[in-house]
């Protein structure tokens, strides 16, 4: 009896969580999908919502995933390249070690504050893609070094020593043995990071305020927004049609996000067996 | 000069400046602590040499855009964590019930559907909870509590919870699987049915991996902005109702950020202020719960 009931109290726990996820989407979905067409994606945002579009907040997410990625990639795996293989067990690199951690904890608004009285302000950036992008990198960064570890980590270290025995040096085994063995697990990594710099509003609201913008940006220094910032700002309009609106936003962002994860997913099942 | 056929002076000149260059990529993240640190604290000075810590921590009004300006945090902060409590108490009991069917109940086949399923909710950006809170949980609050107003912590605060039921879930199925499986066993060599293994075995002796995945949630739910700024609404207020609309750190210095604030303005200098007091509260709830995690982790190796 009490045994029945204990395990059907533990399953209702974890089906709560499960109906969400499921709600949720029926919930967006079905307020979304009126204004869903070919229109919403070559539009500006506009002051009606049945004229209004995603085009200038979708090309400035492109710009800004891409840009984040250059910055991101090479900066996070080189960290945990050195983390892992070259840095000695001294006080310095523990400490690196132990700051990698606690920034991954540091809220994302926080982020946005750096980016504002420093690339914004100290370097002149302005509310530029490039100070988004420079703040976004140094948000995501702990992403990417601590899923790079983990893949670094899991290589056997026969591998390693082999190469060693032949008389490698250590950036010729990152390069020949660590790199190419661990990179499904780096990519995931990497991917995962980059869904978390689509998703992230309040940074980029912090630096780049809210604004009307009806142009795409053409290079790094122009002003812009992001699909979440606009999705904020019209799902903090009071009319219906503009929640609405939102909602059809909110659409095209899971669609990017939940494609991207099925790349993290299926590159992940590739590299394990 | 005699030869070097294998190249070794170029290896090991690659080799430096490689090593140099990696040293330099492992520099940036502790660029960053200091940049966040002297950044909030540099552009705070300003702010605490007009207000003044005492009205700071001591006043009861947050009115920072209206005449008279007060400068009291209180009302934000309580806001903060009236938002964060109900947000840890919802993950805690979600997040915990899911632990112990996944670590307790669960086979293994049903446990690989299950885990990445619910992980999908960790992944969901944090306006689009803000838009399901809005839109979808106020109502049904309403339904329940008729003179509820649109903005409330409490729906912010649910939302919230749901989000973040996955780390509760992952950190505490992780405490429960440390503990070792000879306890259980002996458990169920006393005769113990799977639900008092599950409470009187498996749970005290996760406890404090539970404890800690608490506390990290109350820190996560701290620093949440968009939900809160979506959903909470934009008045500062001091009070225990859930059913009041109040304001969060995170959405005021939101609120700031959305008009254009001109800099060196004693608005533009607040939020620094309560970014300061935001990183150092979660830095030390971080802190606290992963030195629990860590402390635990050690006791059964």
């Amino acid at each position: 009896m009490k045994e029945r009931f204990f395990h059907t109290i533990f399953l209702f726990a974890i089906l709560v969580g499960i109906f969400s996820l499921v709600i949720l989407f029926v919930d967006i979905i079905s307020d979304g999908y009126k204004f869903l067409s070919w229109d919403f994606f070559t539009s500006y945002a506009s002051r009606k919502a049945e004229n209004s579009g995603i085009l200038a907040p979708l090309a400035g997410t492109l710009w800004l995933v891409f840009m984040t990625a250059i910055l991101t990639i090479p900066i996070g795996v080189s960290t945990a390249l050195y983390l892992e293989e070259f840095a000695s067990d001294n006080l310095f690199n523990k400490i690196i070690k132990i700051n990698v951690s606690n920034l991954a904890g540091v809220p994302s608004i926080i982020y946005g504050l750096l980016g504002l009285a420093f690339f914004t302000y100290t370097l002149s950036l302005g509310k530029s893609l490039l100070a988004g992008a420079l703040t976004m990198t140094l948000l995501v960064l702990p992403i990417v070094i601590i899923a790079s570890q983990e893949a670094i980590r899991t290589i056997q270290p026969s591998l390693k020593d082999a190469a060693y025995a032949l008389g490698a040096t250590k950036w010729e085994v990152s390069k020949r043995v660590i790199l190419p063995h661990s990179i499904g697990g780096i990519m995931s990594g990497i991917i995962l990071a980059m869904s978390r710099a689509i998703g992230e509003t309040a940074p980029i609201l912090i630096i780049s305020s809210i604004v009307f913008i009806t142009t795409v940006p053409s290079g790094p220094l122009d002003r812009f927004t992001v699909l979440p910032l606009q999705i904020y700002t019209w799902a903090s309009f009071p009319q219906d049609d503009f929640r609405a609106i939102a909602s059809t936003g909110i659409m095209v962002l899971l669609f990017i996000l939940i494609a991207m994860n099925s790349i993290a997913v299926y590159i992940r099942f590739k590299t394990q067996d | 000069m005699h030869n070097d056929p294998r190249g070794i002076r170029n290896r090991k000149i690659e080799e430096t400046l490689v090593l140099n260059l990696l040293r330099l990529s492992g520099l940036i993240s502790i660029i960053t602590t200091i940049g966040i640190i002297s950044i909030l604290g540099i552009n705070s000075v300003p702010f605490f040499k007009e207000v003044g810590f005492i009205e700071f921590f001591t006043e009861l009004e947050w009115t920072p855009l209206f005449i008279p300006q007060n400068f009291g945090v209180s009302p934000l902060v309580n806001g903060t964590f009236l938002v964060a409590f109900v947000a840890a108490v919802t993950a805690l009991i979600f997040g915990l019930g899911s632990a112990f069917y996944l670590s307790e109940y669960a086979s293994r086949k049903v446990r690989k559907i299950i885990k990445p399923l619910l992980e999908i909710l960790a992944g969901i950006p944090t306006v689009v909870y803000g838009y399901f809170a809005l839109t979808f949980v106020t109502p049904i609050i309403q339904i329940i509590f008729p003179e509820t107003i649109i903005f409330n912590a409490l729906s912010a605060g649910i939302v919230m919870g749901i989000m973040i039921i996955p780390m509760v879930s992952t950190l505490s199925e992780d405490a429960m699987n440390a503990v070792p499986i000879s306890l259980r066993e002996a458990a169920y060599g006393l005769g113990a049915k799977k639900y008092q293994v599950a409470l009187r075995v498996v749970f005290p002796s996760a406890i404090s991996g539970i404890v800690a995945s608490f506390i990290l949630a109350i820190s996560r739910a701290i620093g949440e902005t968009m939900i809160v700024s979506l959903a909470a609404g934009g008045k500062p207020t001091l009070t225990l109702n859930p059913l009041d609309a109040i304001q969060t750190m995170t959405a005021y210095i939101v609120t700031v950020s959305q008009g254009e604030t001109p800099q060196g303005s004693v608005e533009y200098n607040s939020i620094f202020a309560v970014g300061l007091l935001l990183f150092l509260l979660t830095l030390i709830m971080n802190l606290i719960g992963r030195f629990i995690v860590t402390k635990y982790a050690q006791n059964y190796e």
